[in-house]
């Protein structure tokens, strides 16, 4: 799908700040609210903009830290499916946050939450592994999230500069 | 022994102090403050830049380069200039890396300043270039600019300035502090007056990435102005390199060759690890520029609109980061203006008059700050315009 100028600018400052007004968006790209307005509504329709979402980090509430791993999913594709049928059964767990088709060692990339080891590595051994097509599993445990979509974790954006210079 | 009635030269005493510094005194002891205050970006220099400087330490490049620059950054520089801005100079002999712009101004006004020689000075305009003038032994000329015509310099205003002992013409654009944007048709102008009286140009280019609705043009790519021509710039702006302190001048060779003297024994070169960082700047760097050039062309609009809702009349500047809206709604002196509003809403901007003639009625804004952060500056200023109209 190809977007206009205005659409694309558009994107890129929701991908930022998905919170910014309307009105303010406006006045960046100097159009009216109306033309952003329907714009949103146009890249929402058409899943451009499939989701406004808030990264947070866990890390930070107590009693909420969880656990995240990332496991590398060898699979045996099926004829006429590929790899298909599998993926579409294993996103569908709600512990499931991401699945990638991968090129290389393995198959499928799966990002699985939970809110201890044991969780996750239950689903791992319970739900995961025994998949018919599933012929291995190998499960990292992320140790601290430093950078998540595109943000850097526990930097502040302190400003450097001197209040006032040339 | 007869004593000295002063350890301190004429020249200096005659220097009067940077406007700036006193609110920088006075913002620098506030607690949060919310700065458009500042001359430089507000993003930090791109990884890959910063990556390449510590590789060179890593690699022991800790020693001088020729006095001239890195060899290799001077040919960046020279495909950057033709590319960019389609002008051709001979990396070997016509381009000068300098310790910031800065020094490429100081310089290139010792180079051609004999004492007396006037030198016309656009004003508002930064406010480093008087004093250089002077500090090189010339005599600045300034010339006001006007709202009415977004701050540019007119032929007619430029002629009226010259006189048989003027000698250059320092020209800055886009403008600090205005963000006025000189096109190619009121260049052309400018050129054929400055053709007409045989003067230098010293160009002023350290915004050339961030013009917004026109591409930069330089005035050295104009018909037979090469050859008389200084083009000032760096990476302090467009690369987000202020503190690395490198910029560079692109001259004929019959000036590079004098300006290389004066660099030689004042300063030997720029500092090795900054310039390995900027040939990684041009070689990589130049997707980070167009994406800060994109925020902050959003940012201005947001900005100058909101400004102009709530009374403070701003014109859209065509480049920099700086809105130069008048407060002459309020009565308030452009001083006053400032630290009213940074007492009172704790908003650091910088009163017009230090910028030169016609700078008074006017502040100087900077809108390389977050979006939340301007959200904020402007939620304050509406304030503080409302309760002072």
């Amino acid at each position: 799908m190809q977007l206009r100028e205005m659409e694309l600018d558009l994107v890129r400052i929701l991908q930022k700040d998905a919170r910014i007004s309307t009105e303010n968006i406006a006045k960046m790209l100097q159009v009216t609210t109306e033309e952003i307005e329907d714009a949103i509504e146009k890249l929402e329709k058409d899943n451009v903009l499939v989701r406004y979402s808030s990264v947070v980090d866990w890390s930070k509430v107590e009693g909420h830290e969880g656990v995240t791993a990332m496991i590398d999913v060898k699979v045996a594709p099926k004829r006429g499916v590929g790899f298909d049928e599998v993926a579409h059964r294993i996103y569908r767990y709600k512990e499931v946050k991401s699945v990638y088709l991968m090129s290389g060692a393995y198959d499928l990339s799966v990002t699985v939450e939970g809110r201890t080891m044991h969780e996750v590595a239950t689903f791992v051994s319970e739900k995961l592994s025994t998949l018919d097509s599933v012929l291995s599993t190998t499960t990292h445990f992320q140790l601290k999230k430093y950078k998540h979509d595109g943000t850097i974790f526990g930097d502040h954006g302190e400003d450097k500069r001197i209040v006032v210079s040339p | 022994m007869k004593t000295k009635t002063s350890y301190i030269s004429q020249s200096v005493k005659n220097l009067k102090p940077s406007g700036i510094r006193k609110f920088f005194d006075l913002a620098a002891n506030m607690e949060g403050v919310i700065s458009l205050g500042v001359g430089e970006p507000d993003f930090i220099t791109s990884w890959t830049v910063r990556e390449a400087a510590i590789l060179s330490l890593e690699q022991g490049y800790t020693s001088y380069t020729a006095n001239a620059g890195l060899l290799e950054l001077r040919e960046k520089i020279a495909a950057y200039m033709k590319e960019g801005y389609s002008v051709d100079y001979d990396p070997n002999d016509e381009i000068i890396v300098t310790v910031g712009a800065s020094q490429a101004l100081d310089i290139s006004m010792r180079a051609i300043i004999d004492q007396g020689d006037e030198v016309i000075v656009v004003e508002p305009g930064f406010v480093s270039y008087v004093p250089l003038v002077q500090l090189a032994g010339g005599v600045a000329v300034t010339v006001g600019t006007k709202p009415e015509n977004d701050f540019k310099v007119t032929a007619e205003e430029l002629e009226a300035a010259i006189t048989p002992r003027t000698k250059a013409v320092l020209l800055c654009s886009p403008n600090n502090p205005t963000g006025t944007v000189l096109e190619r048709e009121n260049l052309e102008e400018l050129a054929e007056v400055i053709r007409k009286h045989d003067l230098v140009v010293l160009s002023d280019e350290i915004y050339s990435e961030l013009a917004y609705d026109h591409r930069h043009v330089s005035i050295a790519s104009l018909k037979d102005m090469r050859k008389r021509t200084l083009v000032i710039n760096g990476f302090s702006k467009g690369f987000a390199m202020t503190g690395w302190r490198l910029g560079f001048i692109c001259a004929p060779e019959e000036i590079a060759s004098s300006l290389l003297k004066i660099h030689q024994y004042a300063m030997m070169c720029a500092s090795t690890p900054a310039q390995h960082a900027a040939v990684e700047a041009l070689d990589k760097g130049m997707d980070d520029v167009m994406e800060m050039k994109r925020s902050y062309r959003h940012r201005r609009h947001y900005f100058v609109d909101s400004l102009n809702e709530f009374g403070l009349t701003c014109h859209t500047p065509g480049g920099a980061f700086y809105a130069f809206p008048s407060i002459k709604k309020t009565g308030m002196s452009s001083e006053e203006f400032a630290e009213k509003l940074l007492m009172e809403e704790k908003v650091a901007v910088v009163p017009g008059n230090v910028f030169g003639k016609g700078g008074e009625g006017y502040i100087r804004c900077s809108y390389a700050s977050s979006m939340e952060q301007l959200q904020e500056a402007v939620k304050r200023m509406k304030r503080f315009v409302e309760n002072h109209s």
